[in-house]
């Protein structure tokens, strides 16, 4: 994998002790963030409601430049922010800019006064994957490329060498990287860092 | 969108059919000439079309919010990919996936596509193809070549054309066919792919395969064009094979059964008399009114004898094709074989195995008892037909392990996995349920179809996911309650008339509409009851009224309610409904069709799962298919390209393929004025330069006003010197000509057109 053609980054973060939350409530909450326009640098279109789909992509908010969705995959739900549109900048900057649009959503729908904070996520709890195969092919190779720069990001989000990184999934899926803190952690607390 | 585009067409070269890469390439060509505005947004729109990339909702860039209707600003500006359709705007990516048939590595390619290309999701319709939703246009040749790479094209997946021929999806293994369809089924496809015959249709055409007349699979009668199989005895006491062929049915607003052409067409006559009936669909056709355009106007107006006459008539006049032997040849060979050997044990598990939580319920509805002995079909239900990529994954597995790939998806949007060995079922069941696929209840009133409705379709009025989606889920809850004869029910769903959710042929049926009550607009479902699935959706349920599509779950609990108390021993739902009559019907839903004012209830004012007040502002102009585009204009878009095309070749340093390329471009342009003024033309290239210079240069009808026969001389100079002659700067002079004389073609057109308008005025 060629590094700098890195593009295309999905940042899941994991949603904390949400075994009943009725993903339903986040509908209405979507739609009113195209009503006011809260993703003031992505141009929202429409929501789609995938609850009916066991680990599905559950409910999604589709932009032009990204997929923002309260995923179920593997069975455990989180934000996640799927970057379709490409971004300028080094490499770093590409993970970066997919982290802060997951944790700032993450943050707005922990706010938001409808969920009523129904809705907690934790930012020690990450997943960085590539959502393109032909640029990151699911291969040693690109592990070799693109993990010590996910290490970077992780480094300056939770400190050097406190946490553990995974690689997840089977070889026919995405490039994808499981990190964890080890301990919880606000993503109120991450967002400064990026 | 994907900065990998490029990427696909280097790694994937060579490892495509040949012709399907062409196309493609065409394709991309075509998506950089319209990005350059040199070809017609109509024709680009119906051109797209016919590769299967379709619009979504929003497209025309305006959406209501549930406040006010907002412009959506996409980057792309005033670019267009069809009358008003913003070129970023999200579209629907359809790939046809001929009688359902699918291997293990095709549904890899679908999983990994719908993670990078839609949202994660792939969708199974109500005509056994894929949809992948949200996907950009300029992604779609990478898609394709994805695609082509493991055998699929989504040529003519929309548009007006053959779309996705379709079949039963238990032929072959059925225990009440007459033989396997499959084969024929798919002859049919690969033969009309790209035919000639089937470019020009005021609309599209759809071809369904059934085994048998009785069961509802292959659903003909309701069919453009539909096949079922028969045999005669002959009198020597041979059995031959053959096909009952019918025409015209079709649901949408106006819904037709198909009426019997012949009672007995031999199986090499079936792809002649295809080619036959679209040539006189094609001629005889309505092209200018769209809503009158479909082959079953066409047949109600000439009355099924006349037009059979016209077929035959047809028929006797085509040229000899080898094509019709062969591929019935290749068909007849066609031969599909289990994995593991049959171990008749009725899916029961053995040797006092315990069998799976779930597993009886699951065998009961979802499997299939072949006629084979000790194999079973069976069917992998799929909510509202999605699937996620790792589903997909998890079923290429399984279809490897228990079968020999013989997987197919359905009409009711769900797949079947074929020639499971009895003896396996327990195990497959276990697999099956580590990935959420083993839901029962397949082909009950749980399993519902529903089209894509308001969710992304642009014709959409009302919520049919949403409703469906709600139904099913109540259902769910109760579905251990439920009565057998209300198990044994259908429910099919459309977000409007045009019945892509195919609620004509349900018992209980629901397309979209809206009312106005209360100064507002409210979503409503008219309420159809009473179709038949049976008998190849044998007759079509009777409109009863509209319901405001918040009480519909409860017109679904009245009306099977309804049905439990009041059925004769034996009576089918259809039956009942006939019996009772539609007033009694209309009067049992009175109750429920009254709206609360909005304060009372907000919620009757906006639609299943989505929580804006419902509008009918987002309603547009539906792709189902294109404007209807005359040939002239595929062809002078065509020239367009190969002129651009000679361009490429140039500045990639290859002068020989250039000059060709410049060179047919000018053949190309010729012949298409030539078939314009002559109404049809057909020879090789010196007999289309020749014509050329006959009819449209000595006639000086080519002859600009100005320039005067300048560019219609430099065809005729080019004429006979092979492309190996140009060096790099005469290919360069070549292909600068080629592109005056594609002006000069379209000119040409032009006045021509003009000439005639003023004639027939």
């Amino acid at each position: 994998m060629d590094l700098n053609s890195l593009q295309h980054v999905n940042v899941k973060v994991a949603a904390v002790d949400a075994g009943g939350f009725d993903l339903s409530r986040v509908i209405p909450v979507f739609h009113r963030w195209i009503q006011d326009g809260v993703l003031t640098d992505e141009l929202a279109i429409d929501v789609a409601d995938y609850r009916h789909v066991p680990d599905g992509p559950g409910v999604i908010l589709v932009a032009h430049q990204a997929i923002y969705g309260l995923d179920q995959g593997d069975g455990a739900l989180g934000l996640l922010y799927d970057r379709r549109a490409a971004v300028d900048g080094a490499p770093q900057e590409r993970l970066r800019q997919a982290a802060r649009a997951a944790l700032r959503a993450c943050r707005l729908l922990e706010e938001d006064a409808a969920l009523d904070g129904a809705l907690r996520f934790d930012g020690g709890r990450l997943q960085v994957s590539v959502n393109d195969r032909a640029l990151a092919p699911n291969t040693e190779a690109t592990d070799r490329a693109l993990r010590p720069e996910v290490e970077r990001l992780l480094t300056s989000l939770w400190g050097a060498g406190a946490y553990a990184v995974e690689r997840l999934g089977e070889p026919r899926e995405r490039y994808r990287l499981g990190a964890a803190a080890g301990r919880r952690i606000s993503v109120a607390e991450l967002l400064p860092r990026l | 969108m994907k900065t990998s585009n490029d990427r696909w067409r280097t790694a994937l070269a060579g490892r495509m059919p040949a012709e399907m890469a062409a196309e493609i390439d065409v394709f991309e060509s075509e998506i950089a000439l319209r990005k350059q505005n040199r070809i017609e947004e109509r024709v680009f729109a119906e051109t797209r079309l016919r590769r299967g990339v379709y619009g979504q909702r929003y497209d025309n860039g305006h959406r209501h919010d549930g406040r006010t209707e907002r412009t959506l600003d996409y980057p792309s500006g005033e670019l267009t990919k069809g009358p008003d359709t913003a070129w970023d705007a999200p579209g629907m990516q359809r790939i046809k996936i001929p009688y359902g048939g699918m291997n293990a590595r095709q549904l890899e390619v679908m999983a990994d596509l719908a993670e990078e290309y839609s949202d994660g999701i792939a969708h199974v319709t109500t005509r056994q193809d894929f949809q992948l939703h949200f996907v950009h246009v300029d992604d779609t040749p990478a898609l394709m070549r994805r695609l082509a790479a493991v055998g699929i094209t989504t040529r003519e997946a929309c548009g007006n054309s053959v779309r996705n021929v379709t079949a039963c999806p238990i032929a072959g293994v059925c225990r009440d066919q007459v033989f396997d369809v499959t084969p024929y089924a798919a002859a049919c496809a690969k033969f009309l792919l790209g035919h000639p015959d089937v470019q020009d249709f005021g609309r599209k055409f759809k071809i369904a395969f059934s085994g048998c007349k009785d069961q509802p699979c292959g659903l003909v009668m309701m069919h453009d064009m539909g096949a079922i199989a028969v045999q005669r005895t002959r009198s020597d006491g041979a059995v031959e094979r053959g096909f009952e062929l019918y025409v015209g049915g079709g649901l949408g607003s106006v819904p037709f059964q198909a009426k019997l052409f012949d009672d007995f067409v031999p199986p090499g006559e079936l792809l002649p008399l295809a080619q036959a009936i679209s040539r006189v669909y094609a001629r005889l056709g309505e092209k200018k009114n769209r809503a009158a355009a479909r082959i079953k106007f066409l047949v109600k107006k000439l009355g099924i004898d006349e037009f059979r006459r016209l077929v035959r008539e047809e028929r006797a006049q085509l040229p000899d094709d080898p094509r019709w032997r062969q591929y019935v040849e290749e068909a007849e060979r066609f031969e599909e074989r289990p994995l593991k050997p049959a171990a008749p044990t009725g899916g029961a598990p053995t040797n006092g195995v315990q069998a799976p939580d779930g597993f009886a319920a699951w065998r009961e509805s979802n499997v299939y008892r072949q006629r084979q002995p000790g194999y079973a079909t069976v069917t992998v239900t799929l909510p509202l037909g999605d699937v996620t990529a790792r589903q997909l994954r998890k079923l290429a597995d399984v279809s490897r392990t228990y079968v020999r790939q013989t997987v197919r998806t359905t009409v009711e949007q769900n797949m079947v996995l074929r020639w499971v060995s009895d003896a396996d079922l327990p195990a497959l069941y276990g697999e099956l349920a580590e990935v959420d696929l083993h839901a029962p209840g397949a082909g009950t009133i749980v399993d519902l179809t529903a089209c894509p409705g308001t969710d992304t379709c642009k014709l959409g009025i009302a919520s049919s996911r949403g409703l469906a989606g709600e139904i099913r889920e109540r259902l769910l809850r109760r579905s251990m309650e439920l009565d057998e004869v209300i198990r044994g029910l259908r429910i099919k769903v459309s977000g409007c008339f045009n019945s892509c959710g195919q609620h004509h042929v349900a018992d209980l049926g629901f397309y979209g509409v809206s009312r106005k009550r209360n100064d507002y607009t409210v979503p409503h479902f008219q309420v159809v009851l009473g179709g038949q699935w049976d008998d190849n959706a044998g007759s079509y349920g009777l409109a009863i009224g509209a319901v405001p599509s918040r009480n519909i779950p409860e017109a679904v609990d009245l009306i099977t309610g309804r049905y439990l108390a009041d059925h004769q021993a034996g009576e089918s739902f259809q039956d009942f409904i006939r019996r009772i009559g539609k007033a009694a019907c209309r009067k049992m839903l009175d109750e429920l069709t009254a709206v609360p004012t909005y304060e009372e209830d907000a919620a009757f004012y906006s639609d299943w799962g989505d929580p804006r007040v419902f509008t009918m502002g987002d309603h547009g102009v539906g792709e189902c298919a294109g404007e209807v585009v005359a040939p002239i204009d595929f062809q002078l878009a065509a020239i367009e390209r190969e002129a651009f095309e000679a361009q490429l070749h140039l500045e990639a340093g290859h002068p020989e393929k250039g000059a060709r390329a410049a060179y047919l471009a000018m053949v190309h342009g010729a012949e298409a004025l030539l078939r314009y003024k002559l109404g049809s033309f057909a020879g090789g290239e010196d007999d289309a330069v020749d014509a050329f210079r006959r009819e449209l240069y000595d006639t000086e009808l080519f002859f600009d006003p100005y320039a005067r026969g300048k560019f219609g001389a430099y065809l005729l100079r080019a004429r006979g010197r092979p492309p190996a002659d140009y060096d790099a700067e005469g290919a360069r002079q070549l292909a600068e000509e080629a592109s005056l004389f594609v002006e000069a073609t379209h000119a040409c057109y032009q006045r021509m057109a003009s000439e005639r308008e003023r004639q027939t005025a």
